[in-house]
């Protein structure tokens, strides 16, 4: 298949997988005949309609509970968000609602919530959100968190096959920026494992989404001092590839986790505590986590630039560790 | 004027009659301890309860939606008086397995009903959702939502309303007014004249009627879902009933002036339908009296049998979080 954008790989998934699938449709604010405010579901209406292409009002606890309800009524919704930011309006829909229907009544609701996150695109503090972690300690979602285009494709489509509510966080900053040749077959990236992309012996660098550029530029540099760094891309945030991690940290002795959210109270928090507790006998040096500041992202250029994590950053932790 | 057969009448008095005796049985076991968590009584609303959900087609896939005090409703829809002490009892072998309590349960494709969630007016939205399924799977089945004078000046309420209305859903929409929720009167909740003036707002039909008269919510009731399954769209019914008890059994109401529960008393539903029973010849008192007995009989099974019922294993507290793990088999 000719070069595929990351954001093609997305409308590609949710094209392929409203053909494959009658059960499956589309709700949110503009994504019929607009086409979405990225246009990430351009041409979907055209080819199916306003009935599964749903334009609604501007209400995110509708978009979500409206999704959630018809989820337990057999149907396979995505409901996107326009910014992933206004998530926080359905919040309470997608972790009271959504994600108990299995522990507390054995319902299934598949569920999708995807939308555009990130930063580094000067969308300012209400159009930069990484969300990740305030999901992580509301038990009942998946979250995953594509970086390539491929995996943008393959765990969208997995997440719409899944039977429980998945959150799909993309990253807005690669929407145009990175493509690649896919696949033309109907691959799935399974939800829960990472992937290497860079074998390394000196040390780990764990992250995910758009960090993982960021990560492989680190590498380079570090690779012009004969120093050989892993960089393992997470893909899924929940449920999280332990095995994965905790193989790397065995192999390389010093890790560095690095994520795009703040510092604190992040989901490295949680990747560092389970290394410490799993793998303490392993680590050379003490784990080094690399975070945005922890400060909402600010609008102008220079100040969204020192908030958000970057090489530099990554490359000096990288040189105290290896010195340690 | 209804069209209700006789025997559709004997039947609405046996839910209103079933659903009185289940609270007083629950009220004993609450007192012996064998209610853990909180219960929450809905004397003086079992009247539009069971009247509202006698109005849907179960067998068409219609559903409704209960709050706390609507356990009249999900009887009709089927749910077992067993199931209920169960969930209040937090036995293993609920329908929630201990893991929810009291009318907290059911699956709105398999069962019927789905038990409302604490955060009120979350809901609407997810009712619009169903009735959303319904239309694209080409069902022509309705939904009919319970929500309170507190619950309807939440936002998730006004959002799921707006939705549904600018979708035309086949969806009905009891805002009840039982006077308080838990200590705020009404007069705190809105401003506006009558709760069913929200309905301008959404553009979806309005009325305000007597929650205490079984016939008149009924027939407004049915006449609603016939509009919805026609696909002239959402239609919310203000019912004005009152509660007699406090918000839940801890609660003495002392925030209630005791001439306003004296005049709700006189108005009960359950007496003022069996009343109009007996004048209009539908059935005699020996009748009525055997449907209590009747009543009485279930109630004592299903206490028997839930009391009996095993506690969860504490071994299954992480089991379920995802359908996939199995725990749940194939529900």
């Amino acid at each position: 298949m000719p070069e595929t954008t990351y954001i093609e790989a997305i409308t590609q998934a949710m094209h392929e997988e409203m053909s494959r699938d009658e059960r499956v449709f589309l709700i949110g604010e503009d994504v019929g005949v607009y086409g979405g405010a990225f246009k990430t579901s351009a041409g979907l209406i055209e080819k199916f309609g306003p009935e599964r292409v749903v334009d609604t009002p501007i209400s995110e606890i509708a978009i979500i509970g409206a999704a959630s309800g018809a989820a337990l009524m057999g149907m396979r919704p995505i409901a996107e968000m326009q910014f992933i930011d206004f998530i926080t309006c359905g919040y309470d829909m997608l972790v009271n609602f959504a994600a108990m229907n299995s522990y507390l009544f054995g319902r299934a609701c598949p569920i999708v919530v995807r939308g555009p996150a990130g930063g580094g695109t000067h969308g300012g503090p209400y159009h930069s959100l990484n969300p990740e972690a305030m999901f992580m300690n509301r038990p009942g979602l998946k979250i995953v968190a594509p970086g390539t285009a491929y995996d943008a494709k393959g765990l969208l489509k997995a997440a719409i096959r899944d039977d429980n509510p998945v959150l799909y966080i993309e990253h807005k900053y690669l929407y145009r920026r990175i493509k690649e040749d896919l696949p033309s077959d109907d691959y799935i990236v399974p939800i829960g494992k990472a992937n290497v992309r860079r074998r390394g012996k000196d040390l780990t660098i764990l992250t995910w989404g758009a960090m993982i550029y960021v990560a492989g530029d680190a590498a380079d540099e570090l690779a012009k001092d004969g120093v050989s760094a892993e960089v393992i891309d997470l893909r899924s945030i929940l449920p999280f590839d332990e095995e994965a991690i905790l193989e790397s940290v065995a192999k390389t002795n010093r890790v560095i986790i690095l994520h795009e959210a703040p510092l604190t109270g992040g989901a490295g928090a949680e990747f560092a505590a389970r290394i410490a507790e799993k793998a303490f006998d392993y680590l050379d040096a003490p784990i080094k986590r690399i975070a945005a500041l922890d400060v909402p992202t600010p609008y102008s250029p220079p100040l969204e630039a020192a908030a958000l994590p970057d090489k530099a950053r990554v490359v000096k932790a990288a040189r105290e560790i290896l010195a340690y | 004027m209804t069209d209700l057969s006789n025997e559709q009448l004997l039947e609405i008095d046996y839910y209103l009659r079933l659903t009185r005796a289940l609270e007083e049985r629950l009220v004993a076991l609450f007192r012996q301890a064998k209610v853990i968590g909180g219960l929450y009584r809905s004397l003086g609303q079992e009247g539009e309860s069971v009247a509202a959900a006698y109005a849907l087609d179960y067998k068409q896939g219609d559903v409704v939606q209960p709050l706390i005090r609507n356990i009249g409703a999900i009887l009709v829809a089927g749910a077992r008086p067993v199931d209920i002490i169960k969930q209040y009892m937090a036995k293993g072998d609920g329908p929630t397995r201990g893991r929810e309590l009291n009318i907290h349960f059911g699956h709105p494709a398999k069962d019927g009903f789905i038990g409302q969630i604490s955060m009120l007016g979350d809901m609407i939205p997810v009712m619009a959702g169903i009735a959303l399924a319904g239309r694209m799977q080409k069902r022509k089945l309705v939904t009919l939502a319970f929500i309170g004078d507190g619950g309807s000046s939440t936002g998730a309420f006004w959002e799921g309303m707006n939705f549904a209305s600018v979708q035309k859903l086949p969806m009905v929409v009891i805002v009840e007014d039982n006077g308080y929720a838990y200590s705020t009167p009404t007069s705190k909740q809105s401003a506006a004249k009558t709760l069913a003036d929200k309905a301008y707002a959404f553009g979806c039909a309005g009325v305000t009627i007597d929650g205490n008269d079984v016939l008149l919510v009924h027939d407004t009731v049915k006449q609603a879902v016939e509009r919805a399954r026609n696909g002239e769209g959402v239609t919310l019914i203000e019912v004005k009933t009152f509660r007699m008890k406090g918000h839940a059994e801890h609660d003495n109401q002392a925030y209630v002036p005791k001439e306003l529960i004296a005049e709700w008393e006189a108005k009960d539903a359950v007496v003022r339908f069996e009343k109009m029973l007996v004048e209009r010849a539908v059935a005699t008192q020996d009748q009525i009296a055997a449907i209590q007995q009747r009543v009485k009989k279930e109630i004592d099974d299903a206490t028997d049998e839930a009391d009996r019922a095993p506690m969860p294993n504490p071994a299954d507290a992480g089991k379920g979080l995802f359908i996939e793990d199995g725990y749940w088999g194939s529900r």
